[in-house]
């Protein structure tokens, strides 16, 4: 069911922040603390806000299920794809390849304790991004299975 | 069983585990050699700031594809137990 409107307004302004947010662990996970998994789980208290805060029919009017679940599906193959492409080029499954080969994350990192650049670590930051997508749409699909499962009394 | 005789075997194990624990020599592992070689190597090797993430995500980057796979599992599981049951489907125990 619905909560009140304090309630619904307070989760619709923190929404994107919450995304925005787990964004950003994402991205930095191979800089900073985070990851893949970490960035996916507060993706998916942003889901889960929403949640809390409206009943089953109105959610699946902003968040289409069947989005996050091939964003689980995307996330996954991704992450196929980056090891299986490690086999074709570099000769092992998941070769960091990219790193230090100077394109695409590819910058040479400065030995010792530094702050470090966005664009180094080759293959890492590629596949937090598949484990951040596939965190975020397994555990808000999750959610919306066990709240599909409610009975639920509308007012 | 008595809940006398229950007791007494909790404690018999919780004071074993106690004296086990109070053998073991914690922070002086065995060998350091591995640690070591992450420590200095991590940084040339993936280029990775993070030691932790070039560990998860480089040299064990095969645990995290299994890690994943389970992620995916469950939410198959999940999707499987909430399914929409077709109409004349019931639950066994109804």
């Amino acid at each position: 069911m619905n909560m009140t409107k304090i309630v619904r307004t307070t989760a619709d302004v923190l929404y994107p922040f919450c995304l925005v947010f787990g964004l950003y662990i994402v991205a930095h996970g191979h800089l900073s603390p985070g990851g893949g998994f970490q960035g996916g789980s507060v993706m998916a208290t942003g889901v889960a806000l929403l949640i809390v805060s409206r009943s089953y029919t109105a959610i699946l009017q902003r968040i289409r299920k069947e989005a996050l679940k091939l964003c689980e599906a995307i996330g996954l193959l991704m992450f196929l794809v980056a090891a299986l492409s490690g086999l074709y080029i570099g000769g092992s499954f998941l070769h960091n390849w990219l790193a230090g080969a100077g394109g695409l994350f590819g910058t040479p990192v400065a030995f010792g304790p530094n702050p470090g650049t966005f664009n180094t670590a080759g293959v890492v930051p590629i596949l937090n991004l598949a484990v951040g997508l596939e965190v975020l749409g397994g555990l808000a699909v999750i959610l919306l299975y066990m709240l599909s499962g409610l009975r639920e009394n509308t007012p | 069983m008595r809940p006398t005789l229950f007791i007494g075997i909790l404690l018999i194990l919780f004071s074993g585990l106690i004296h086990i624990a109070t053998d073991l020599s914690f922070g002086q592992p065995a060998t350091t050699d591995l640690d070591d070689y992450f420590l200095r190597h991590a940084q040339e090797h993936t280029g990775a700031n993070n030691v932790v993430t070039s560990v998860v995500f480089d040299f064990r980057a095969f645990d995290t594809l299994g890690e994943a796979t389970v992620l995916f599992t469950a939410v198959l599981g999940v999707g499987i137990l909430f399914r929409k049951l077709h109409p004349g489907e019931e639950y066994e125990h109804d």
